[in-house]
């Protein structure tokens, strides 16, 4: 829980953009919160220098005159947890937008504070305790209905253990109204705070078993992550990674999505308010904006809460990872976070470490990159019970200066990461979205995700998938070839390997977003689109070494068919599959009796 | 900034300070940090009387930093003194400012008296709330086929030009500016245009241009020429948008805001940066850059509930003709797509020389298709992008294995590229509407085999596609 201090008031010394000194303060302590100023605006202590603190302020710091006044909170930068964060729409520090909005209209005034959580709206408690039950951090103390879907567990906070004194009945109360109190004396609300910067802690992490299924055919198949795993997606601008984060965000098998706009663009998060909540949640049919929790901060908010954003984002992940949920980050961009240390740390003045980045930006990363995984959460487990489990999936997109990987930021996020899905400028300007460059890309889970696939993907899936990579792999040596002296020296043998090797990527590799049918391919799909263009390319190859020509077998009109397969629908595809594929049987047989 | 109209007689009495220090660059330190506000607008008369501008970066009890809006050059720590004159940076604003020019920081340099304004409005603006955004869907005809067809232009998007010096990017600019047209007519449509370090040529260009389109009306201008006060532009695009925000959001207009050069911007938020002695990032510009531009860019939108609309046209130099530098790079981060302008197009005499290659709308989808321009668009789109990207590529081949090695495909490809660059990108001055450039599009598909078309709906095959003669006398296997 947040400790609580009385609060130090001193006086404003130094305004340097987003980075304020004030003195007289002593006693105050690193990361402490501040009302700064008259307006009140909200900064968070970064430095002590004997009675002197610096702090970053979360909002403009235009007008201050020094001498005013700077109160510490006698708190750190803490968000609120509890039911009415589904389906919200929160800044970096979890201020609700839409208050904001009511409060000072459609541009953000300076100084403004509102609760995360309505204060005055009343949730339907269902409590799941007993008296005299000792209850320890994690454990379940009611449930309440958050969202049609979502049953939200009222939890015990981390550090709380006691025995029940009482309990409320079955009703409704607000967020702040007591539901149990303790033998102590203590009250718990469905309403708790927790720091951001402070991992909430579980009983331990678990190996990632499951996979992170996204829908996306390069994603699923050639480079799968696990649920609870992490993948970094650094792209130069305009190549996929925005689309990358919100196509996931709809189609990923998660139960809850954390989606944090860091540093970006206001237009896009207008997309998704305005996209998601007509869409269903693949999972419960219910609007997708209900399993969705929005924390932006855009490139033009205040730089400061930009750093902030993660963390809140992360922490609110925690929070309903901690009561069993499959929970899915996605941070566009993780680079704007750094840029925001390194602003920061510019002002302070500190020793710059690789292009003027702060020496600590890669224990902040790993840090980060560490409160995500599949994790046995705490709480008492009941004799035959098996302890409840969560996890957290993080997609950080990455957006390194010129399109260069070799910055720091990218790798450091891959030291950590456990999927590199790297976009790639010249696959977008061929419009080869998404734009994953399958030479440079890769996923450390595919061992511990294989039993899965064995078990549970479409028949040859692991097979296949090699199979895939190996003709990728032999087609682009064959292109490089073809560079150098012409198509004309190939064999048919060695232009069959091109031919296929261009199907797989612009049938089966390409995925058109904004399609209809084919923005989310399940496994089935996915798994039988490979199947068919690898069979294609075995027949074709026999019928080859039976003396029929590449051309005549390029020329057959059921080229066409496998191109367009992947327009058909999930539901539609199988029969479609089996009527193309037999066509495609008995088109290559006929092209070997005609031969020539 | 026309700041408070006072005349000296009505005008407060101001303390003045005399604490300067120290002098660098663009900056003036004071001794004493405490008297003015963060961010406040200074005067700082010198000693033989004249009066510059100054705004206070940095306050502490030890120093203030404060840049000199018109540069240091014969300010000495002697003779000049401070006096605050604003809060904060504002511009007055009122319809009254059409048709009117400034320089880049809001003085009329037209002739004319100050305008007669509204109200006073902050420069730097205030953050736009994320949930108060509405989506940015309307389709903005440029009457250019390389925007229009490849690369729409919607309402509310911010959609950069990038070019190489040299390039005709002034043209394209003022070719938008002639024919841009939203799909309602009654809509009031504006222009307000911020120029940053332009020459006194160009300004010329723009001026005479905009005048004999008979926009001049519409048009309000601030212009920071290539030999007035660098640390000035600073300003120009603050108060282009300020005035941009107000026409839009309160007088209920269709604002286009061009912006060039933001390279002279970036170069004069460097000497800044340079001044204060701030460890430099790439290439010696600010670390701070992105979020620098970003409260440039973001300014662009619409609101839920309001009519008007700010859609933004930024046009930067690169440098080098390299678009992963600073400048264009983080301008690409920030903005919703580019239009990038071709150095071997314009060789070859193709007007506008729009390389549609590294070009992006991404807005581009909620502005088209069925209702909005055609229902054919997207699909047509994709289907001469990828079939030109095909013939450059075959055009690259040629150059290793000659023109005879090429297979009969291939030639038609070639032929198709050829065509693409010189008849549908190169439609000079010529406005086509959008169903012209789709037509003129299909016809140039007819250069193909129809087998080829597989981007493309069956349906719409059937409704536009006629072959053409080499390609209908072609078997298809
Ligand atoms: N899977 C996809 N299907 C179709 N189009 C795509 C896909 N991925 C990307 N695009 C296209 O690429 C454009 C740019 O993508 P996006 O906005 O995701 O880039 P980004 O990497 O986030 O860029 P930035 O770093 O500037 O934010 C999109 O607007 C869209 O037109
Ligand atoms: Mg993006």
């Amino acid at each position: 829980m947040v400790q609580t201090r009385e609060p130090i008031t001193g006086k404003l010394c130094l305004v340097s953009g987003p980075m304020i000194g004030a003195s007289g303060m002593l006693g105050v302590s690193m990361g402490e919160m501040l009302r700064v100023g008259t307006l009140g605006l909200i900064g968070e202590v970064i430095r002590i220098n004997g009675d002197t603190v610096y702090a970053q302020v979360f909002e403009d710091t235009g007008g201050m005159m020094l001498g005013e006044p700077v109160t510490s909170l006698g708190y750190p930068l803490s968000v609120e947890l509890g039911p009415g964060l589904l389906g919200g729409v929160f800044d970096g520090i979890q201020r609700p937008l839409e208050v904001l909005r009511a409060m000072s209209g459609d541009f953000i005034a300076r100084g403004l504070t509102a609760p995360a959580l309505d204060r005055e709206k009343k949730w339907g408690f269902t409590p799941t305790v007993t008296v005299g039950q000792k209850v320890v951090g994690g454990d379940v103390l009611g449930t309440v209905q958050e969202t049609r879907a979502f049953m939200h567990r009222v939890l015990v906070p981390p550090n709380v253990s006691g025995v029940i004194k009482s309990v409320v009945s079955a009703g409704e109360y607000t967020v702040e109204q007591p539901v149990v109190v303790l033998e102590d004396g203590s009250e718990l609300a469905m309403m708790q705070r927790w720091p951001v910067k402070r991992p909430r802690p579980v009983v331990r992490k678990l190996p990632a078993t499951e996979p992170f299924v996204t829908g996306q055919r390069v994603l699923d198949c050639i480079f799968p992550v696990a649920l609870g795993g992490s993948a970094v997606v650094p792209g130069g601008f305009g190549t996929g990674k925005t689309v990358v984060e919100q196509t996931l965000s709809k189609y990923c098998n998660a139960d809850i999505i954390v989606y944090v706009g860091c540093g970006e663009r206001g237009n896009e998060m207008a997309d998704v308010l305005d996209e998601f909540p007509a869409l269903t949640d693949p999972k419960t049919g219910d609007s997708l904006m209900n399993r969705t929790i929005l924390v932006v901060n855009t490139s033009n908010m205040p730089v400061a809460a930009r750093e902030a954003s993660v963390y809140s984002g992360i922490t609110l992940a925690e929070y309903y990872r901690d009561q069993g949920f499959s929970v899915a980050i996605m941070a566009d961009s993780s680079s704007r976070w750094a840029e925001a240390l390194r602003e920061i740390s510019s002002r302070l003045e500190e020793m710059p470490g690789e292009e003027g980045y702060p020496t600590y930006l890669s224990a902040r990363i790993a840090e980060f990159y560490e409160r995500t995984g599949r994790a046995e959460v705490l709480g008492t487990v009941a004799e035959g019970e098996e302890p409840r489990q969560g996890s957290m999936t993080l997609v950080a997109a990455v957006s390194p200066a010129g399109g260069d990987f070799s910055e720091p930021v990218t790798q450091t996020s891959l030291r950590v990461a456990g999927g590199f899905w790297g976009l790639d400028a010249a696959l977008a300007y061929r419009r080869h979205y998404p734009a994953i460059n399958w030479k440079v890309s890769y996923t450390l889970y595919l061992e511990t995700l294989k039993p899965w696939f064995r078990d549970n993907a479409p028949k040859g899936w692991l097979e296949n998938r090699q199979r895939a990579m190996d003709l990728l792999q032999r087609d682009a040596e064959m292109q490089e070839i073809v560079q150098l002296v012409g198509p004309d020296a190939l064999q048919d043998g060695e232009r069959l390997i091109l031919e296929t090797g261009k199907m797989v990527r612009e049938v089966f590799l390409q995925q058109n977003a904004f399609s209809d049918n084919d923005a989310f391919s399940s496994l089935e799909k996915t798994g039988g689109l490979l199947e068919t263009l690898l069979e294609f390319y075995d027949l074709s190859k026999n019928a080859i070494e039976n003396g029929v020509t590449l051309n005549r077998l390029m020329g057959l009109p059921v080229r066409e068919d496998i191109a367009r397969l992947r327009n058909e629908s999930n539901a539609n595809f199988a029969d479609k599959r089996a009527t193309v594929c037999a066509r495609m049987r008995a088109d290559v047989a006929a092209a070997a009796t005609k031969k020539g | 900034m026309t700041g408070n109209n006072q005349t000296p007689a009505e005008a407060p009495l101001r303390a003045e300070y005399w604490d300067l220090t120290y002098i660098s660059g663009p900056l003036v330190f004071l001794k004493n940090g405490g008297r003015f506000p963060s961010g406040a607008i200074l005067e700082l008369t010198m000693a033989n009387g004249e009066v510059r501008q100054g705004q206070v970066l940095e306050a502490s009890t030890s120093h203030a930093v404060v840049q000199v809006l018109q540069g240091t050059q014969g300010v000495d720590v002697k003779g000049a003194s401070v006096s605050l004159k604003q809060d904060v940076a504002t511009i007055g604003v009122s319809t009254a400012l059409l048709g009117r020019r400034f320089n880049g920081t809001g003085v009329p340099i037209d002739g004319l008296p100050p305008a007669v304004v509204d109200k006073e409005m902050n420069i730097n603006g205030a953050p736009m709330n994320p949930v108060a955004r509405d989506k940015p869907n309307d389709f903005i005809e440029t009457g250019v086929t390389a925007i229009d067809e490849f690369n729409t232009l919607v309402r509310g998007q911010k959609l950069p030009i990038f070019f190489g010096s040299g390039l005709p990017a002034n043209e394209v600019a003022n070719l938008i500016v002639q024919q841009a047209r939203t799909r309602d007519a009654s809509e009031q449509f504006v222009v307000v245009f911020g120029a940053m370090g332009i020459t006194e040529r160009e300004a010329n260009y723009f001026m005479t241009a905009f005048d004999e389109g008979g926009q001049g009306g519409r048009v309000v201008a601030f212009i920071n020429k290539a030999n007035d006060p660098a640390i000035e532009r600073v300003f120009t695009p603050r108060c282009a948008l300020t005035v941009a925000e107000y026409l839009a959001y309160e007088m209920d207009y269709q604002v286009l805001v061009i912006l060039t050069d933001m390279t002279s911007y970036c170069e004069a938020l460097r000497q800044v940066s340079s001044a204060r002695e701030e460890i430099p990032g790439r290439r010696g510009y600010p670390g701070y850059m992105y979020t620098d531009l970003s409260t440039i860019y973001e300014r662009a939108g619409r609101i839920r509930g309001r009519k008007g609309s700010v859609t933004q046209m930024p046009m930067l130099t690169m440098p080098d003709d390299d678009i992963t530098h600073p400048i264009p790079d983080l301008t690409g981060y920030i903005t919703e797509g580019q239009i990038v302008l071709s150095r071997s197009l314009h060789r070859q005499g193709v007007f506008p020389p729009v390389d549609i290659i590294p070009c992006l709308s991404r807005l581009m989808n909620n502005g088209i298709g069925e209702g909005r321009t055609r229902g054919d668009h997207r699909q047509v789109a994709n289907q001469l992008y990828s079939a030109y990207a095909q013939g450059l590529d075959i055009r690259k081949l040629m150059t290793i294995i000659g023109e005879d090695a090429l297979s009969d495909m291939d030639k038609k490809f070639l032929k198709f590229a050829i065509q693409f660059e010189r008849e549908l990108i190169g439609q000079g001055w010529t406005r086509r509407t959008i169903d012209e450039s789709l037509d003129a599009s299909w016809k140039l598909l007819s250069l193909l085999p129809r087998a080829e078309l597989t981007r493309i709906d069956t349906k719409y095959v059937d409704l536009y596609y006629k072959a053409g003669e080499e390609t209908a006398a072609a078997p298809v296997s």
